[in-house]
């Protein structure tokens, strides 16, 4: 059964189409890959299947629901309660600690601040960043800073995760540990994952891989040269 | 060439039986294509006769099939010009997919679909070698790096192309 599905989704900015009918399941526990090249929609198709952005015409459902009809409160608790999100810049809170970034998304479900910090620092052992709980965002290398943010989307155990060109600010030696961390994670608690990039390296860590191209979702297939 | 090459080189190292010779080369250059001992023997015996390696007399007790090969002066040079020589860049203008979406384009075919089955045959590679580094050694990583740089490159190229198809057939058919 598909835990996210876009139907003939629909929006522009403006005058300016961004999606132009896309059509997308994502299976649960899949890690999927979008691709797409500059300003075809695949990052405003990631906004609207996370109830970030709402569409012009079309539907987004989760687990069977329309999320498209949801108020601005109703998309935000479930953004909260049910997804994470790793971007590939400023997603760090810079007068919190990097402890306190992590369990953020927890304080703001209602866990209690104990609780929450210490699963928090359960998730700076497993991403190799011990020591590292007191540091602001701004002591922290490009690196570390991802692997805290990944912490961050990963640390609520939420059903979907939102991840947007997570390597995109990253040399290649270091995207790649974040990527296996992050593939590892998902995995390991059974998160789907929809992962934006325009990089084949990064898409390679997918199972499945589509393609964004003028505002339409084309499902890859190898069969026509097999 | 390369397999001689090697085996002088592992020979540089120190002289060598063939048994040891042949577990080496498959450890670090034989993934997926492991030398036959035949190979390796004839291999040394063509090294032997063109004096780049000498076999050194059996050591006592050892049987007849041990014999230690030990790489000459002429070998080492040999290797050391080999290793100081850069591969020929090649620019690989002519490559099977540049021929293939030419010709979609020329007899009025779906080239675009041609470049996303290309794409998805070519993602699917990069997965399992994605997976293989995940789950493997340094040199299984290293080895299935090479293949992943190499992939992505075609990649972009089926992107830019895929991105210029229509000014392609406009030039092909003009």
């Amino acid at each position: 059964m598909s835990i996210l599905e876009a139907r003939g989704v629909v929006l522009s900015f403006g005058e300016t189409p961004a999606l132009r009918g896309a059509d997308l399941a994502v299976a649960e526990g899949e890690l999927l890959a979008i691709m797409g090249p500059s300003g075809s929609g695949k990052s405003t198709l990631l906004h609207c299947l996370a109830g970030i952005l709402v569409p012009d015409a079309g539907e987004v459902r989760f687990a069977g629901r329309r999320i498209d009809r949801l108020g601005e409160t109703g998309r935000s608790a479930l953004r909260r309660d049910e997804f994470g999100f790793v971007f590939q810049f400023g997603q760090l809170v810079p007068e919190l600690s990097a402890q306190e970034n992590v369990a953020l998304p927890l304080l703001l479900s209602g866990v209690r601040r104990a609780a929450a910090v210490s699963e928090a620092r359960t998730w700076f052992a497993r991403l190799g960043l011990d020591g590292l709980e007191e540091r602001r965002s701004g002591e922290l290398s490009g690196g570390q800073a991802q692997r805290v943010a990944l912490a961050r989307g990963l640390v609520a155990r939420p059903r979907v995760l939102f991840a947007d060109e997570p390597t995109g600010a990253l040399d290649s030696l270091t995207g790649e540990h974040v990527m296996d961390l992050l593939v590892g994670a998902a995995r390991e608690q059974g998160t789907t994952v929809v992962l934006v990039t325009h990089e084949p390296r990064v898409a390679a860590y997918a199972g499945r891989e589509v393609i964004v191209r003028d505002g339409k979702v084309h499902t890859l297939t190898a069969e026509a040269i097999a | 060439m390369t397999v001689p090459l090697t085996l002088l080189g592992l020979l540089e190292r120190e002289p060598s039986h063939g048994y040891d010779l042949k577990r080496d080369y498959d450890a670090y250059f034989g993934r997926g294509k492991p030398l036959s001992f035949g190979q390796v023997y004839s291999t040394l015996s063509r090294l032997a006769r063109d004096g780049k390696v000498v076999i050194s007399d059996p050591e006592p007790g050892e049987g007849p099939d041990r014999k230690r090969y030990v790489i000459t002066e002429l070998g080492a040079t040999e290797v050391d010009s080999w290793l100081a020589q850069p591969v020929a860049p090649e620019p690989h203008l002519q490559t099977v997919l540049f021929a293939k979406v030419t010709l979609a384009l020329m007899l009025g075919r779906d080239a675009e679909t041609y470049l996303d089955a290309q794409r998805a045959a070519h993602l699917r590679r990069m997965r399992e070698l994605t997976e293989i580094k995940r789950g493997g050694s340094l040199v299984d990583s290293l080895l299935a790096d090479h293949g992943l740089f190499h992939l992505e490159a075609d990649l972009r190229w089926i992107e830019l192309t895929t991105a210029r198809l229509g000014a392609l057939a406009e030039q092909v058919h003009s």
